[in-house]
């Protein structure tokens, strides 16, 4: 732990408690206002510091949850920083600038001791609730336990039922009165936790929402989700389940507890349901400032917005965090041969699966590794190269083919999510590409909604029904290595039950080296680790990488501060104000 | 204005109607009078241009569809080249129609008495309690029992006999003074028949109206007429007074007509005679004598049936013939070869 | 013809029941048929990351592993009298009439039926005004003037309206007369009549014009064919031959008969209407019961999907009560079968 870690923990404490209150309100990341395509990408579009203005946001399919301890969508990360605060958040900043973490409820990056199985935290004085009451330790501590309650809260990510020390602890419901044996509060502004094993990057998960702090007088269980009590800039004044709701300034919010945020606009109108082309010809003409699905425009605004000059000048093209992908899986014969499994690495034409996602600007770029350029550590891999052309390597599919006992090419199913029109067309894509070396795929749809928990999802299911294509997509966490892979790459996610986004990677070798950086503490060394792993698991070729998503979003006629976040491939709402 | 005129007179009227395989004659020149108090029956076959004739006089084709020439002349006013609303305001008053099927012909969503009043009360400026009385009262002279109580009741809850009653009851709650019947019973049973004939003879001699009957049955006209009038082709064939028709017919058709009823005194083993042949097409009509394809006797004309169209001739005291053969010839063909058959010699 | 309702009464009843075991079929029984276990369909409403330990609770408190007969009569049972739900870590209760249970919202379903219902009312009974004016007025003229210029136009746009999916019309619509001219209120906004009736049709403009175009077009050609038939009738002639002016016959004999598979047809349609405007509050993103449909069909929170379908049942079931009635009193040769 040591020199490296103490480093970042003063960078990060110079950053946040210094003289200086403007270092996230820094403009000098290369803003300016003229209008022009990728404006907003690693800079900052129309930077202001204008206060005012009713900021409307619109999506067109709501989210698991407004209560931050049962939310695991990036864009409700993202909006809720808004209403609540975590221990730790990532820099509001343009571009590689926000990969850093900084302290948001707390006043710096938390203190590992005992060889980083203790994090220790302290929290800034005069925080106060949207009601003037007072924020300790203790409500922190109260929120990570609420968030435990899978049963109640049931969205949430697993992060801290996995890390922390609970002892059979399962939260404030179910073994009511008792003490969280994982997390200490000795006075009001210090905060402990203690987890099983060691691991350095501890301060990725303060910055989940489920550290907001929570009253415990007040929380409502499953009802919180209709008036969280904030402990950030805006409050709830209205809330409407599946139809929106409104945000109005929290008197108690004092700007001097938050070098963090700017808070510019008075009141946040969020409308949900709305259609979703409605909402890119609203954001056309003005009636919406921002999409917050953070997806981008819809196929029929996309040859609008890139062929109109004005409307592509008010345009951004970022990364999305996504890897869209295809697990092969290794229990279906042929492909239990790797050789079977590289030739389908090998013949597979990337060209066509780029297209079928829309392209190199609405799809994004031909991915040829698990994690994208951008991710800290990334390393540009090509382990199974698909000819100089990415139309695929038919020659050397073929040898592969011969080494595996397939010579003539062999017969598997491919599943598919039937309502995602660009699935459909990856599976078709390969279908015709594989079949060039007589790899025929039979295509099967499922339904979105149980492809995870029922189909290709399921253990028994997709080895019994010889699923030995499926089409996937994982959206990082956050954008690092940990945040990236564990979830996808890690074999012991998988549940008999179904579930896990992860449909193929079951490696021993891969399961022990992410333990080794997960328990890394140095940040450089940490990076490495996991480019080694994703290197390891390209090797094992039960993923075959089609495209780094990217997203064409458009920018909204009246907004200020408008750029990309790259910790969550959208653009920050926290940063933006009003014209 | 003529003044030696009768009530109602239709002179030379002609009713075509234009369609895509062309024009379709279906009145092409037919004259006749009547007086009031006097009964004409109008006797043909289906296409004969009857009904059309009736709805004619009444002014009920829609002028879009119908060409209609020639002149009607009702109690001294012309009615074919009157403005519309003219003849809508004597429609109900002076002249009205008793139709078929009395279930069709009335309205299934409003009573009878509702109907009546309606009728009444367009041309008569009372309150709906006076029309309802006059309802009522129409109903009882029309032989309806306890109409008082049948005033509400709907068309489809009256017999069928009862409902033609309804329905002339509604015709004459004006008072009109030209009655036409199209086919009055033809949709009743026998029994019924002779009921309704006999209150229409009552009502007209009640009521001193001109009424003309419209019917294929020359066993109705038998009962009710005072003059004839047989259609063919649209055109008049033979007209004169009912005695002369049925004693004296000197029509090739009429023969026809009269022969193909079957009468009880007729010995059964004689066969019917009936009409050979189909009615002709009103678009294209036959050359010559319109009846010569299916007349028995056109050889003796002498080639005169096929080329040229006989005349309406008077064959003595108003009796109009429209036929080539000589009147001798019809007389002697009549005497001696169709009555004896109709007779059972 | 109180006999007539109190048998179109029961056989409403029974209708009701019939489709609320069927719906109940599709819903829990179908999925069972095909091989789902009680844990497939627990794993819907516990999230991404639940372990096995999680879904055996759900479906314990799901009460899924019960025989199906007793899941129906339990459901059954709390439309009338309400039902307690374990929803894992509290007693939430379900008062009646129960419809359902959203485990993914944690709240009954009645209350948000009770919520959409009014805006789905507000799109289908505005419409509905609009169309029938509008659909047999133009079909009534179109068959006085069969054959003219004006007939000919009108079937013609109808047969377009008729053709035209309304997704596309409702955002062409929007694009041009909310944003482009801005004449009309744009997508998603919608006001309560009681907060304000003004805005409340300004913003509904839109949307009735759209719905209403396509029923229109349907009514406009429905009474055409009507009026036709009916002027055809003998009772036509009589009324003419009877001296009525022409404006009476066409109204008061012919119109009227016309108009009985109109307005029966007219019940049906609204009555269907009032289960949802699926298409209609999509495009326009009014939070009707059509979409809260569409989005438990979307988030498979199927409780939800039930409840709408349930109550859309129950209007049309009553619709169609409503226009039995309605037929009898129009036209008096039914109320004596």
């Amino acid at each position: 732990m040591g020199v490296a870690a103490g480093a970042v923990l003063t960078l990060g404490l110079t950053a946040c408690s210094g003289g200086t209150s403007n270092d996230n309100k820094d403009t000098k990341g290369g803003g300016s206002s003229a209008a022009a395509f990728n404006a907003a990408v690693g800079k900052v579009f129309n930077p202001s510091d204008k206060k005012g203005g009713v900021m409307k946001f619109a999506i067109s399919a709501d989210w698991d949850s407004t209560d931050p301890g049962d939310t695991y969508y990036g864009l409700s990360w993202n909006l809720s920083r808004l209403y609540t605060r975590a221990l730790t958040m990532f820099k509001v900043a343009p571009g590689q600038a926000s990969s850093e973490l900084v302290g948001d409820l707390a006043e710096g990056l938390g203190t590992p001791t005992d060889g980083g199985k203790t994090w220790t935290y302290k929290l800034r004085q005069g925080l106060k609730y949207e009601d003037g009451t007072p924020i300790t330790a203790k409500d922190v501590e109260y929120a990570v336990s609420r968030s435990l309650e899978k049963p109640t809260l049931v969205n949430g990510p697993t992060y801290f039922d996995d890390f922390l020390d609970l002892k059979g602890y399962r939260g404030p419901y179910r073994d009511k009165g008792k003490d969280n044996p994982a997390i200490d509060t000795p006075d009001d502004r210090t905060i402990v936790f203690h987890l099983k094993k060691p691991f350095g990057g501890f301060d990725y998960f303060t910055q989940i929402p489920s550290t907001a702090p929570v009253p415990q007088a007040k929380d409502t269980g499953a009802k919180y989700k209709q008036h969280p009590i904030s402990s950030g800039p805006y409050m709830f004044k209205s809330y409407s389940a599946g139809k929106g709701f409104v945000l109005v300034r929290n008197p108690n919010w004092d700007q001097a507890t938050d070098p963090n945020r700017k808070a510019l606009p008075d009141e946040y109108d969020v409308s949900i349901g709305v259609n979703a082309d409605d909402i890119d010809n609203q954001l056309i003409a003005g009636t919406y400032q921002v999409d917050i699905a953070g997806t981008g425009v819809q196929p029929a605004a996309l040859s609008r917005v890139l062929g109109d000059p004005t409307l592509k000048a008010r345009a951004d093209n970022p990364n999305t965090l996504r890897l869209n992908y295809t697990s092969i899986n290794p229990n279906v014969a042929p492909l239990d041969n790797i050789e079977c499994r590289k030739a389908v690495m090998l013949a597979a034409d990337k060209t066509l699966y780029q297209q079928a996602y829309g392209g190199p600007l609405a799809g994004g770029d031909i991915a040829t590794g698990l994690m994208p350029p951008g991710v800290p550590g990334f390393q540009k891999l090509n382990v199974y190269p698909s000819g100089p052309d990415n139309k695929g390597d038919l020659n050397a599919a073929k040898e592969a083919l011969q080494k595996c006992g397939q010579p003539s090419g062999f017969a598997t199913n491919m599943a598919y999510r039937a309502e995602r029109p660009k699935e459909k067309a990856v599976a078709e894509a390969l279908q015709q590409s594989l079949g060039r070396v007589g790899i025929k795929l039979t295509l099967k749809g499922f339904p979105v909604g149980d492809y995870f928990a029922l189909y290709a999802g399921k253990p028994s299911y997709r080895d019994q029904n010889k699923l030995g294509l499926m089409t996937n997509s994982w959206g990082a966490d956050w954008n690092d290595g940990f945040g990236f892979l564990s979830q996808i790459v890690d074999g012991r996610v998988i549940r008999a039950t179904g579930g896990s986004s992860n449909l193929s990677v079951n490696i021993p070798e891969v399961n022990t080296m992410i333990d080794e950086a997960v328990a890394e503490t140095d940040a450089s060394k940490k990076n490495q680790d996991w480019a080694a792993i994703d290197k390891r698991v390209m090797e094992e070729a039960v993923i075959l990488p089609g495209v780094w998503a990217k997203q064409v979003a458009l920018r909204g006629t009246e907004t200020t501060n408008v750029f990309v976040n790259d910790q969550y491939g959208m653009y920050d709402f926290l940063a933006m104000g009003l014209k | 204005m003529p003044d030696d005129h009768s009530f109602l007179e239709v002179r030379d009227l002609k009713i075509h109607f234009p369609t895509d395989d062309g024009v379709v004659k279906s009145v092409d020149g037919l004259s006749f009078s009547l007086d009031r108090g006097r009964t004409l029956g109008i006797v043909g076959e289906s296409g004969s241009g009857k009904s059309v004739t009736s709805l004619g006089v009444l002014g009920l084709h829609n002028k879009r569809n119908a060409r209609v020439s020639g002149e009607i002349w009702l109690d001294g006013t012309e009615l074919v080249d009157a403005p519309p609303e003219t003849v809508r305001k004597m429609r109900g008053r002076k002249m009205a129609m008793i139709f078929q099927d009395p279930l069709s012909a009335m309205h299934p969503y409003y009573t009878v008495g509702r109907q009546i009043i309606e009728a009444y009360r367009v041309h008569n400026d009372v309150s709906k309690s006076v029309a309802r009385k006059h309802a009522i009262d129409m109903l009882g002279r029309v032989g309806i029992p306890q109409p008082e109580r049948r005033v509400d009741d709907y068309p489809h809850q009256f017999s069928g006999g009862m409902r033609q009653r309804a329905m002339i009851a509604m015709a004459l709650s004006c008072d009109p003074e030209l009655l036409i019947a199209d086919e009055p019973t033809t949709a009743l049973d026998v029994t019924v028949q002779a009921q309704i004939l006999d209150l229409m003879r009552t009502l007209q001699q009640e009521f001193n109206s001109a009424l003309i009957i419209i019917t294929h049955d020359l066993g109705v006209v038998a009962e009710l007429a005072d003059d004839v009038l047989v259609m063919y082709a649209g055109q008049c064939g033979e007209y004169g007074r009912a005695t002369t028709i049925f004693e004296r017919p000197e029509y090739p058709y009429t023969w026809g007509l009269l022969g193909s009823m079957p009468r009880l005194d007729r010995v059964v083993a004689e066969r019917l005679l009936p009409i050979a042949g189909a009615p002709p097409s009103l678009i294209n009509v036959p050359s010559g004598c319109t009846f010569h394809p299916r007349c028995p006797y056109e050889p003796l004309t002498g080639g005169l049936g096929r080329t040229e169209h006989p005349e309406l001739v008077d064959a003595g005291g108003g009796h109009l013939v429209r036929c080539h053969l000589p009147i001798a010839v019809r007389r002697r063909i009549w005497a001696e070869e169709i009555k004896p058959k109709m007779e059972g010699q | 013809m109180v006999t007539f309702i109190i048998r179109r009464l029961i056989g409403a009843v029974l209708t009701l029941l019939i489709v609320s075991m069927i719906t109940f079929g599709i819903f829990y029984l179908v999925p069972r048929w095909v091989g789902a276990t009680a844990a497939d369909l627990a794993s819907r409403y516990v999230g991404r990351t639940a372990n096995a330990e999680q879904v055996a609770a759900a479906v314990k408190a799901l009460g899924l592993d019960k025989p199906f007969y007793v899941q129906y009569w339990s459901w059954l049972k709390a439309i009338f009298v309400g039902q307690d739900v374990n929803t894992g870590t509290a007693i939430d209760h379900c008062p009646a009439p129960c419809l359902g249970y959203s485990f993914i919202g944690r709240n009954p379903v009645w209350p948000d039926l009770l919520d959409r219902l009014p805006v789905t009312a507000s799109l289908a009974f505005g419409a509905a005004i609009i169309w029938l004016l509008s659909g047999v007025a133009i079909g009534v003229l179109s068959a006085l003037r069969r054959g003219s210029v004006f007939d000919r136009a009108a079937m013609g746009v109808a047969l377009g309206g008729v053709s035209l999916p309304i997704f596309w019309t409702g955002i062409v619509c929007l694009v041009i007369f909310s944003y482009g001219l801005g004449w009309t209120a744009p997508g998603g906004t919608y006001t309560p009549i009681q907060q304000n009736p003004a805005t409340w049709a300004y913003d509904m403009i839109l949307p009735w014009i759209t719905l209403a175009l396509l029923f229109s077009a349907a009514y406009a050609r429905l009474t055409r064919a009507g009026m036709l038939e009916t002027m055809g009738e003998d009772y036509i002639r009589t009324a003419r031959a009877k001296g009525l002016q022409e404006r009476t016959v066409v109204t008061r004999h012919g119109l009227r008969a016309a108009l009985t598979p109109i307005v029966t047809i007219f019940g049906l349609d609204v009555g269907l209407l009032l289960g949802g405007a699926v298409l209609t509050e999509s495009t326009f993103s009014l939070p009707g019961l059509g979409k809260y449909a569409i989005d438990g069909i979307i988030a498979s929170d199927m409780p939800k999907v039930m409840g709408v379908t349930l109550l859309a049942a129950f209007f049309v079931v009553v619709a169609n009560l409503i226009v039995d009635v309605l037929y009898a009193v129009i036209d008096p040769r039914v109320r004596l079968s």
